[in-house]
Order: structure tokens, then C-alpha cells, then sequence
């Protein structure tokens, strides 16, 4: 554990390598390249052994030390294709290092500058409106499970939806509501969809009224202007359902499906 | 309206104002007074604070005028700070200053300096307003260009980015003797002791692989 957090501590290839050269206590315009690499691939495997995600550029870097090491144990060749003198594979390296070194000394530089909210601090607002855009409160993952239960509490239940069109038909609610008539000789039209709970019931409900008026099993009236209208009974029920059963069989099968 | 008058105006407007106030904002909150005496009384009130170790002082960032907390009071003032204090890591820091000398820059230019993917850190930076994209280069693909920003300006008290702290010559950049100490130049007191811990273990762990 304690191995993991100390790897952790390399901003990256160039960082462990001027890590290993300051330990090393080498000149950074003469890097003994072999030491370096071999102990910068100590490290690489180290990072490995603990499964660390190293990054490819640790790999890059690898690939370009063993590279200067190879080309710095060949012995320079007449007419090789490094024609400037004095031309050492080494030298990209250590300017690189060095540029990287520069704004390593320049952010400590900053980090060492009055901070605004960490060393000077200024009236309100600001900083702290900032603040307040990006500190939202820690969301757990249980807050996250209420949420998505709020938010299906409030789908529409459509696959019910689907199963309560199946059990109504518009001659089972003729039925009904010629049982309904047979116990009290009338009724109001509200009343009938009292229990209604879909959009579809209620219309499958008036197609019913409608159907029980044609065939004449209903009557619906209205005793003043605006005043509750209210649906009769005509006749027996036993009487009505032989007559739904004989004539309004075909008609009500049509308006039904 | 004479002198005292108008720096006790002066003083009431940045004391009372959240955001900075720049010189020409004052003349106009103030009216039919030369810039030339408003930033004479300026001056006063920054010596003013200063020598007599008041517990704000007026600073000037970004090129505007605003009351700030002295460093030395940082300790006292932090506790009654609603805010988040300032917290940035290394690699959030060394990326910046990449970005701050060099601007404007492309994520590669500065990965090339780093010798690491910067994506997440350049995100990061973009979030808080610290830098900003200021175009693209005209290189193929694109890609976009970087710059600081006013915030940044401010984060870092600079009255303008000349203020920076001058960039080391090539030759003048020296490793440091001792193995360097690892230290987040930002971090609260925990995350200090814990970065304390990591480069001790750090140290332990290099003698372990050169033996």
C-alpha cells in the first residue's frame, strides 16, 4: 500500500528521471545513461509489480534511454548520418529535462505567491460564488436510488395501461352498467365513471351509454338546463340482455374493436 | 471636495465592492474627479495599510483596485473563509506555469514539456476559468490554443503577466543538491503530512533497488 502511494509521487518520465539523477548526484549534462536506465527500468518494473496503471509515456521514456544507450556504446562511424560535431545522443534528453526543470522551478515559484482563498482572502462573493457553483453537496449511491425511485414513481405506468385496455370491453360495460340500472332504477352519468382509471375506460364507458340508448336499453334525461343528467333503465335486465345478445350483437362487436 | 474626502469615498467604495474596481470605474462612481487625484488617493490608502499593518491592503490584480487580507492574518481569516480554500496539486500547478510562460499554447506542446498526457489536468484548468482557449494554430488538425485567464490573474495576486516571476535561463537551471522533498507547493496541512510521508518512502524504496 505504502509502495503504491510513493510511486504515485512522479509527475511522469521526466520527473523520476531527474528524481534518479539528483539521487544519483550526477551532472544533468553528463548522465552515466547506463546507471540511469538501468535503475529507471528498476522503477518501471517496481510500478508493474504493484499493478500500477502506468502510463505510456514511462514505456516511451524506456524505449529512449535504451535507444541513447545503444547509440552511445556504437563506436561513431566515418560519414554516419550525425554529421555535427560533437553531436551526443544524450543532448535532447538533457534539454528536455532542463525545460522541464525550468517550469517545475517556475510553479514553485507561483505556489509560492499570495494565493487568492489560501493566503489573501477578499470580501465575499467571488471566491465563494465560485465556489458555490462547484461545491454541491456529496451525493451517495443511496441518494442516487431514492432519486431513481422518485423519477419511476412518476412514469406513467404504460404496461398497466395496456393490460386494463385488454379487460374492457364496450360490452362488458354495457353489462355493467345494465347491472348497475337493474339495481337502481337511475343513475348519473358522472357516477359511471366514477371508478373509471384510464383515459380508455372512460371512453370505452361512453361508447357503452351510447350503445345502450341505440338499442334502446337506456334512456339518458335531464331535468334542467345544465342540471346532472341521468341514465334510466328500460325494461327488464333479463329482457334487455336477450335483446343485446340477438340484435345488437353484430353492431356492438363493430364499435368494440 | 477635498483630498480626505474623496479617499474616505474611495476607501468606502473598495471596501463595500465584491468584484475589483478599476481606476475608471471609480472616476465614474465618484464623478468630476481627475483620475490623475483618484489614484493619488489610491496610493495613499496602499502606504496607509501598509505601514501601519492594517488587516486588509489594496492590491492591484488583474489591473484593478480591491481590499485584500494580509498573508500574515491567512491564518485567522481561513476559519471564517465560507468558501473552498485553494488546493492544486503538482502536475495542476507545473501545467499552469507551462501555460502561463508560453502562452498560447496546444495540450501537445505542453505534453511535449511535460513528457505527459495533459488532457484531464487542461480540463481541469479550463473548469476553473483559469486558462481559457484563446484560437487555434493553424497546424493541421487545428488544435486549439491556451491562455490564462483574468482568474488567473487574480488566483495568483499579479497585476499582469509581465508580474510573473522571471522564467530561469537555460543555463541558469540547477537540480537542487538535496533529493527533493516532494512537497505540494498547495495543499493543506494533511495533505502536507501526507506528501511528507510519500517522499520518505520514496527515498526508503530507491536505496532498496539500488542495494
Amino acid at each position: 500500500m505504502s509502495m503504491n502511494v510513493q510511486l504515485e509521487v512522479y509527475e511522469g518520465p521526466l520527473d523520476l528521471l531527474l528524481h534518479l539523477i539528483k539521487k544519483n548526484e550526477v551532472t544533468i549534462t553528463d548522465i552515466p545513461i547506463a546507471l540511469i536506465t538501468e535503475q529507471y527500468l528498476e522503477t518501471l518494473e517496481a510500478m508493474q509489480s504493484l499493478n500500477l496503471d502506468m502510463a505510456g509515456e514511462y514505456i516511451v521514456m524506456a524505449s529512449t534511454l535504451i535507444h541513447i544507450k545503444s547509440r552511445l556504446l556504437l563506436p561513431l562511424e566515418e560519414g554516419d548520418e550525425e554529421e555535427e560535431e560533437g553531436t551526443d545522443p544524450r543532448d535532447e534528453l538533457v534539454r528536455r529535462l532542463l525545460e522541464y526543470q525550468r517550469y517545475k522551478d517556475a510553479s514553485e515559484d507561483l505556489a509560492k505567491r499570495e494565493i487568492l482563498n489560501r493566503d489573501v482572502f477578499v470580501r465575499a462573493s467571488e471566491a465563494v460564488q465560485e465556489v458555490k457553483s462547484k461545491e454541491f453537496a456529496p451525493v451517495s449511491l443511496f441518494d442516487l436510488i431514492t432519486a431513481l425511485r422518485r423519477v419511476l414513481e412518476k412514469l406513467p405506468e404504460e404496461t398497466v395501461h395496456t393490460v386494463v385496455l385488454e379487460n374492457f370491453s364496450v360490452r362488458g360495460k354495457m353489462t355493467m352498467i345494465l347491472e348497475v340500472l337493474n339495481r337502481s332504477a337511475s343513475v348519473s352519468f358522472e357516477s359511471l365513471f366514477e371508478t373509471a382509471a384510464s383515459r380508455m375506460e372512460v371512453v370505452v364507458t361512453l361508447l357503452a351509454v351510447l350503445e345502450l340508448m341505440k338499442i334502446r336499453a337506456a334512456i339518458v334525461k335531464q331535468e334542467e338546463r345544465l342540471g346532472p343528467i341521468m341514465i334510466e333503465g328500460v325494461g327488464s335486465l333479463g329482457e334487455v340482455k336477450d335483446r343485446l345478445n340477438q340484435e345488437g350483437n353484430e353492431e356492438v362487436e363493430g364499435h368494440g374493436s | 471636495m477635498d483630498r480626505d474626502q474623496l479617499r474616505s469615498i474611495v476607501e468606502s467604495l473598495l471596501f463595500l465592492s465584491e468584484a475589483s474596481l478599476s481606476l475608471d470605474r471609480l472616476s465614474s462612481l465618484i464623478g468630476g474627479v481627475e483620475n490623475g487625484e483618484i489614484k493619488l488617493v489610491l496610493e495613499e490608502l496602499q502606504s496607509e495599510y501598509e505601514s501601519k499593518r492594517r488587516g486588509f491592503r489594496l492590491v492591484v490584480v488583474a489591473g484593478d483596485y480591491q481590499l485584500r487580507t494580509p498573508t500574515e492574518n491567512s491564518e485567522w481569516v481561513k476559519n471564517l473563509f465560507r468558501g473552498k480554500a485553494t488546493r492544486m496539486s503538482r502536475a495542476t500547478l507545473e501545467t499552469l506555469a507551462i501555460i502561463a510562460y508560453k502562452q498560447p499554447m496546444t495540450r501537445g506542446e505542453i505534453e511535449q514539456i511535460r513528457g505527459v498526457n495533459v488532457d484531464g489536468i487542461v480540463s481541469t484548468l479550463f473548469e476553473r476559468q483559469l486558462v481559457s482557449i484563446v484560437g487555434r494554430k493553424d497546424i493541421p488538425g487545428k488544435p486549439f490554443l491556451y491562455g490564462t485567464t483574468r482568474e488567473f490573474l487574480e488566483l495568483f495576486n499579479l497585476k499582469d503577466l509581465t508580474e510573473l516571476p522571471t522564467l530561469k535561463e537555460m543555463d541558469e537551471i540547477t537540480l537542487p543538491e538535496v533529493p527533493e522533498q516532494n512537497i505540494l507547493p498547495i495543499e493543506d496541512d494533511d495533505d502536507q503530512a501526507k506528501s511528507d510521508n510519500d517522499s520518505t518512502e520514496t527515498d526508503d524504496h530507491s536505496e532498496k533497488t539500488e542495494g
